[in-house]
């Protein structure tokens, strides 16, 4: 099989991702929009590990997802405080950095 | 000359007591002082003052035996680069010789104080400054002897530095008395202020000894001191005329003398020991133990010996036409330590240190015995019957107390006439010293002091009359009473020491001078020139007669009367009077326009061109973060498009780069 499925399969899913966290206001989005882009990543991994014949790439997935997993921890935990603050999650109410 | 630790005496081995003395004295005083009582205090400082007094007659004691001396080192002070400075003591005759002096007249001020300043802290309102003022003395008797004893010229400077500053701290002991509530204060600034000048002067040669010497020590610097001046005679000039202006500084010598008769607001043992006794001796020590440096430059040593005779005949002027008390005898140190620098600036080194040694009896015994005078004034103030206050050291308003303090009064007469140079006093032999070489070497420099010693004994026989001759000008002066024990003891030794203190260079025995002779380069043989002595005899009797014709024939009727000299000098006696307006002049043309410069330096530089510059720059960038704060717009997905586009730069920028 050609390794261009795969890299056009990946594209469409990081921009999806990408989309995602510029144009939606939704917190819990925003996360399952970052999942997106990272697994996109992951695509590309193990394709190209695949195509190389080599073990790293895969490897290297698994790092990726545990360190996804530990920020989607640590991000959901901010949601909730951020929630029971302010009693939302939309990001535009978030703005009390802005210069 | 100098011998190394394994061949020295053993009593060598104790000078660092004589500074480490003082140094405990003052320690306890600080630590315990509180719970022993003024008595304890004044004795432990005594203790402590008269400890290093007898380490230093041992030391004295172990010259005798091993006349060359020694260098005892203790640590390691300075080692950088090339520079090696340690603290190392110095024991020769004539360090011995002022730490003698120092601790010796230093021991009796301290037991004199203990009387005095029971009734100063009293009368002045504040007893818990007892402790402080013997913490203060026994501070100044260790720095002093770090500055005698010192083996290089930078712990020469500590201790230079050390009883500067003890000056000011005990100028200022009544710090918020005076005129205006400041007067003190503004005393003590001043002699500190001036003092710095002259310091900057000495710190000025020690740049330059080090420059040219690569070292400080006064052994290799004097024996090296021959080659320098041959190579480049104007560095040693430099460093003399530099060291001048330090000796001008702290031995109080024109131009810089002013800050001494303004010192005089301190309490009057402090006036006794430091500024009359030792600390403003120590210019002229300075000048003797650089003999070495000071022969190889004839212009310096004439500088010198002019500044030091003006100075003699310029003070002893003023003294004429002052009323304090004390004021009399600021001048009059002055004045005597003009003949000093004189002396040492001619090359009569052991005519100085003699002259410095009977100076410091007969001028602590008569600062003493004003303090005495003030003292009963002050009782006699309390006793009298009018309740207005009266300035107790306005010699207009004493007369008559030679029947109300008779031990006073002799000491007084004693003290007098030592410093008048009336033979067989102290005085005369030491005076006479000074005008006997000065009529061989400087003709010039002889006339001027002769005149000199022909105005002190004016003032002095000027002020005995008026103090304790004639009827009572004042109430205070009628109901004074004789001082204690305690003040009235020290007062005969010193005033023993003054009529005997000319034995120690008796024309014939010489015995200072070969005592001498071991610690300075060159030694000239005093001789003892019988018409200058007559002359000079006769020039201090002729004051001394002048003074009785004007002041103790008819003496002055009462406080308001104007001085018998008023009318018939004229200006010149208020010139006297006034100073010859010096204090002015200096205000004039220093003071003010230095003045002006600082506040134009604060105001239009400092504040408009300096802090505008750190301000317009601070308000630059603020203006700028103004511009691009608002690309913080606080959206996150502001954020995220940032980076979108950056990464979109990136990778077209490598596209393009990479299919090139």
């Amino acid at each position: 099989m050609s390794m261009i499925y795969y890299l056009i399969l990946s594209g469409i899913l990081f921009t999806l991702g990408l989309l995602g966290v510029i144009l939606r206001r939704n917190a819990i989005i925003l996360f399952m929009s970052l999942e997106l882009m990272f697994n996109a990543a992951n695509i590309l991994f193990v394709a190209f590990a695949a195509y190389y014949q080599v073990l790293s790439g895969q490897l290297f997935v698994f790092f990726v997802m545990v360190v996804a997993a530990a920020e989607v921890a640590v991000g959901l935990a901010l949601i909730v405080t951020i929630f029971r603050s302010r009693n939302s999650i939309n990001v535009d109410e978030l703005s009390s950095l802005k210069g | 000359m100098q011998l190394e630790t394994a061949l020295m005496d053993p009593n060598f081995a104790l000078v660092p007591w004589v500074v480490f003395l003082p140094a405990i004295g003052l320690v306890l005083n600080l630590l315990v002082g509180k719970r022993l009582g003024e008595r304890g205090i004044g004795a432990l400082a005594s203790l402590a003052s008269g400890g290093a007094f007898v380490v230093a007659v041992l030391l004295a004691l172990g010259l005798t035996r091993s006349p060359e001396g020694a260098t005892v080192p203790l640590v390691d002070w300075i080692r950088v680069g090339d520079l090696s400075v340690r603290w190392a003591f110095r024991v020769d005759t004539l360090s011995v010789l002022m730490m003698l002096v120092v601790s010796g007249v230093g021991t009796l001020i301290h037991i004199y104080s203990i009387g005095y300043m029971h009734s100063d802290v009293r009368h002045n309102g504040d007893p818990l400054r007892f402790r402080r003022f013997f913490v203060y003395l026994n501070l100044f008797i260790a720095m002093m002897m770090i500055l005698v004893s010192a083996d290089n010229y930078l712990m020469l400077f500590v201790g230079w530095e050390g009883v500067g500053l003890c000056s000011y701290l005990l100028i200022g002991f009544w710090f918020e008395k005076g005129k205006a509530g400041i007067g003190n204060a503004q005393a003590a600034k001043k002699a500190f202020v001036v003092n710095r000048i002259g310091d900057f002067g000495l710190l000025l040669a020690l740049f330059f000894l080090f420059w040219n010497f690569k070292s400080f020590d006064f052994a290799v610097i004097f024996a090296q001191a021959p080659q320098v001046a041959a190579a480049a005679p104007w560095v040693v000039l430099a460093i003399t005329l530099f060291m001048l202006l330090g000796v001008t500084g702290k031995s109080a010598q024109i131009p810089l003398y002013v800050w001494l008769p303004d010192a005089m607001a301190g309490p009057t043992p402090v006036s006794a020991l430091i500024h009359a006794a030792t600390m403003v001796t120590a210019g002229v020590y300075l000048v003797a133990r650089s003999q070495a440096l000071f022969v190889l430059v004839p212009a310096a040593q004439n500088a010198v010996t002019w500044v030091g005779a003006a100075t003699a005949i310029f003070a002893a002027t003023i003294a004429v036409g002052q009323y304090d008390i004390k004021k009399v005898l600021a001048y009059s140190t002055i004045s005597q330590l003009g003949f000093m620098v004189a002396a040492v600036g001619m090359g009569a080194t052991v005519a100085g240190m003699f002259h410095l040694t009977t100076h410091a009896f007969f001028k602590a015994l008569l600062f003493l015995s004003a303090g005495s005078v003030i003292l009963g004034m002050e009782h006699g103030a309390e006793h009298g019957h009018n309740g207005h206050h009266l300035d107790p050291q306005d010699m207009r308003n004493m007369g008559g107390l030679r029947k109300r303090m008779p031990v006073t009064f002799w000491v007084y007469l004693i003290g007098s006439l030592a410093l008048a140079g009336i033979a067989p006093l102290a005085g005369f032999f030491s005076k006479d010293e000074i005008l006997a070489y000065a009529s061989q070497q400087q003709p010039g420099v002889f006339i001027v002091l002769l005149i000199a010693a022909f105005f002190t004994a004016f003032y002095m026989g000027r002020q005995v009359l008026m103090v304790f001759f004639g009827q009572p000008r004042s109430d205070a002066a009628g109901h004074a009473g004789e001082s204690p024990a305690v003040v009235t003891v020290p007062l005969i030794v010193l005033a023993l020491l003054s009529i005997g203190g000319g034995a120690l260079n008796l024309p014939g025995s010489l015995w200072l001078e070969h005592w001498l002779e071991h610690s300075l380069a060159e030694v000239h043989a005093g001789e003892f020139l019988l018409p200058v002595a007559a002359g000079s005899l006769a020039v201090a009797l002729a004051g001394i007669l002048i003074a009785w014709l004007i002041y103790g024939r008819k003496p002055l009727a009462d406080a308001k009367t104007p001085d018998p000299l008023a009318r018939p000098l004229g200006p010149v006696y208020r010139g006297m009077e006034s100073k010859w307006k010096v204090d002015e002049l200096y205000h004039a043309v220093i003071v003010r326009p230095y003045r002006a410069l600082s506040g134009f330096l604060a105001g239009p530089v400092d504040q408009g061109v300096i802090d505008g510059l750190v301000n317009g720059i601070a308000s630059l960038f603020s203006m700028l973060a103004q511009l691009v704060r608002r690309l913080q717009t606080g959206y996150v997905r502001t954020y995220a498009l940032a980076v979108l586009a950056g990464v979109v730069a990136v990778l077209a920028y490598l596209a393009t780069v990479s299919f090139r």
